[in-house]
């Protein structure tokens, strides 16, 4: 016992321990937790003995009463009687759906603009460079003005629609489309479509796994149509479920019926992607530039054409160099869509704000929008790092 | 060392606690910073407006210089806020601003449940339509789903609700947070109706391309009493800016205008004389000077006077007394006496 002691003392020189650099680390993180916590609580407490001494009602009960107002857009459905609550989920899901949408649509865009300017071809890649430089230069709040007037200006009014061979209308409420309306059967070609979906995924990973052990390639394209198109389309006609068109007509004063893409929606939509997408393709030419010639050299030395060369070799290792700015350019197009309440586009910023003036509540609203945006954004970074982990390069 | 630090980050803390709950008096912090910051309305003419110069002008805009009058003797001594719809309440709330004068109309949930008091009316006014003449429309009845812009978080987008819905009306709501975006989007013909307070309406058909091809529709759909507001745990600021008002109604009652006032000195009308601070002491006992009310009339106007100069025939809105007529004259405005 007392030999264990000995070796130990002579081993490591006793030291108090608030000298220790480990208790000392975990003290001073401890302590300043401590302070952390303390600030964070005497905020909320001051807020809490303000809203009370002002008599200003606190809590989210709110979000139960009957909102009373009326939205332009609501993939949901959602009336005057419905919820705060409600409302505030319809704003939320105009965001997602603008955003999703803009997601896509710029990365598409930021993809073929980036290429455009590394293009050999001079007229391309100024073309390129020009919609680059003026569209990252303006404020995205100008676009987005210059878009909706723009979109209203040159739209008719009702009765003077543009028409599409009487089943589609363009005026200056938005676009009017067919909407089709499916019978009860509809649920199985759900159903087929997602078992198509889940068996090509697992195709494609058997087939990656065959081409691992044997090399040997096995074609995925008639695979994939088969499960995706197929069997949906068999369920389709096996349940034998009717679908009809609800066609937009004009009735008093606009088109009733159909699928309404309104022009705030089209002018939110059109300047964040293309906003966005400058960016983008910024980001991608970045990327492309990063990878050394000497990589398309060896491409061509092995006989690669333009395009293989672009997609088997330079593409991927570009990927590594985008990934992470593109999912910053995702972040900002996202918070860049509440920019919609000064073209009257309900997303949560908007619909929060009325729900906010109508109730009064601005720190529960706002807490609201804070765990919006705080999840939106953790949610993005996440899969883009999941992606960005997936793409990283392995040795082997 | 390190205790020091502590407990001054603690101290900080704490101070910022306390310095946030305390109690407002508003009428000692705006003496002390010698304005008073008003919330306004910066895009409806007659009510609240700047010019190119950068003037105010409007009959809100006159409400906060009367109530700087009131305080300081200078109508001069104010600073606006341009406020919109949404913003509006939680400005007061949060004592970015002493008092809103943004023709907000007073009702039962603002006055209760925001920490907010009216203090008083001094427009009552009702919800209309205004729609382009070529649509042919003589009734708010006809407009069965019309798409209607209005701005967001006004008593006009729930009135709209409930008047659609209660004449078994479809409609869709365009909804801006902006009056300006409100107007820009019925003038490109985005909607079919333009909903907002008559006098509103008024003021806003001046503004678009062609005015003469816009016709307000007869119905007021609500009551819209517009007034001041303070905040709640205030009662000395809520009486400064409730009397000013009064002071103005009970002044063109008594046919006391900014022309006469020096004159009236001399009345003999106890009335007069009470409310000018010749008689009596009705200026200490709301913090101010005794020649308050002499201050707000010489360099504002009574009522009658701040509304002709803003609204009223002689200007564009060409907006009549109606309602807005002295109770002895067929309106409904009627302010206590001072005594």
């Amino acid at each position: 016992m007392s030999v264990v002691s000995e070796r130990t003392r002579l081993r490591r020189p006793r030291v108090a321990f608030w000298n220790n650099p480990r208790v000392r680390g975990l003290l001073a993180q401890a302590l300043l937790l401590i302070v952390v916590g303390w600030f964070a609580w005497e905020i909320i407490d001051n807020t809490v003995t303000n809203l009370q001494q002002r008599r200003i009602a606190s809590g989210y009960r709110f979000l139960e009463s009957t909102a009373g107002f009326s939205i332009i857009q609501t993939l949901i459905p959602y009336s005057e009687v419905s919820s705060y609550g409600r409302a505030f989920i319809v704003g939320l899901l105009n965001t997602l759906l603008v955003a999703g949408l803009g997601i896509a649509v710029a990365t598409v865009i930021g993809f073929v603009v980036g290429i455009m300017r590394l293009s050999s071809n001079w007229l391309i890649s100024r073309i390129a460079a020009a919609y680059v430089e003026v569209i990252r230069n303006i404020p995205l709040l100008l676009q987005l003005f210059v878009w909706y007037r723009a979109v209203l200006k040159a739209m008719p009014a009702p009765r003077q629609s543009i028409a599409f061979g009487e089943i589609a209308f363009l005026n200056n409420r938005g676009l009017y489309l067919p909407y089709p309306v499916f019978g009860e059967g509809i649920a199985w070609v759900v159903a087929a479509l997602g078992v198509g979906i889940a068996g090509s995924i697992l195709y494609s990973a058997h087939a990656r796994r065959v081409q691992e052990e044997t090399g040997e390639q096995r074609r995925r394209l008639p695979v994939w149509l088969g499960l995706l198109i197929g069997l949906p389309l068999l369920a389709f006609l096996f349940t034998g479920t009717d679908v009809s068109f609800d066609y937009p007509a004009l009735q008093g004063f606009n088109f009733v019926g159909g699928l309404n893409v309104i022009p705030e929606f089209a002018a939110l939509f059109l300047g964040l992607s293309i906003y966005t997408a400058a960016f983008i393709a910024e980001i991608v030419r970045a990327g492309i530039q990063a990878v050394s010639r000497g990589q398309t050299e060896a491409a061509r030395a092995l006989g690669l054409h333009n395009g293989a060369t672009l997609r088997l070799v330079v593409v991927p290792q570009a990927m590594r160099v985008i990934i992470p700015p593109l999912a910053n350019q995702y972040l900002n197009l996202t918070k860049n869509s509440s920019l919609a309440v000064a073209i009257g586009y309900p997303d949560v910023v908007a619909t929060g704000g009325t729900i906010l003036n109508q109730t009064g509540q601005a720190v529960e609203v706002i807490s609201l929008w804070m765990a919006v945006y705080l999840s939106l954004s953790l949610l993005t970074s996440a899969l883009m790092n999941w992606f960005n982990a997936r793409m990283a390069y392995m040795g082997r | 060392m390190k205790k020091t630090l502590l407990s001054l980050v603690l101290g900080a803390t704490l101070g910022l606690g306390v310095a946030g709950a305390a109690a407002a008096a508003t009428l000692d912090d705006v003496k002390a910073k010698g304005f008073i910051q008003c919330g306004v309305n910066p895009s409806l003419p007659g009510f609240g407006f700047p010019d190119d110069k950068g003037q105010w002008s409007g009959l809100d805009v006159d409400f906060c210089r009367a109530v700087a009058a009131a305080v300081f003797g200078d109508p001069e001594k104010v600073k606006y806020s341009p406020l919109s719809a949404k913003e509006r309440f939680t400005a007061l709330q949060s004592g970015e601003i002493d008092l809103l004068a943004r023709n907000s109309t007073w009702t039962m949930q603002r006055d209760t449940a925001l920490g907010l008091t009216f203090a008083g009316v001094n427009y009552y006014d009702g919800q209309g339509f205004m729609v382009r003449k070529s649509l042919g429309v003589d009734s708010a009845l006809k407009l069965n789903g019309a798409s209607v812009c209005t701005q967001t978080g006004t008593t006009t987008e729930l009135n709209l609700a409930d008047y659609f819905r209660a004449n078994n009306m479809t409609y869709q709501v365009v909804a801006f947070e902006n009056n300006e975006e409100v107007n820009q989007a019925y003038d490109s013909g985005r909607c079919d109706v333009l909903t907002t307070d008559q006098s509103g309406l008024y003021a806003t058909r001046l503004k678009l391309t062609n005015p003469d091809e816009h016709v307000v529709l007869p119905e007021i759909i609500s009551k819209e009493p517009l007034g001041p507001v303070v905040r709640q745990n205030d009662p000395q600021w809520f009486n400064v800016v409730k009397w000013t008002l009064f002071a103005q109604l009970n002044a063109e009652e008594l046919g006391v205008n900014s022309q006469n006032v020096d004159e009236m000195k001399n009345s003999t009308n106890p009335e007069i004389r009470r409310l000018l601070g010749l008689e009596g002491d009705f200026g200490t006992s709301i913090g101010l000077s005794n020649d308050w009310a002499y201050n707000v009339i010489k360099s504002v106007g009574n009522y009658g006077e701040v509304f002709d100069r803003n609204i009223g025939p002689e200007t564009p809105l060409k907006i009549s007394r109606g309602l807005n007529a002295l109770w002895n004259k067929g309106g409904i405005q009627y302010a206590p006496p001072v005594r």
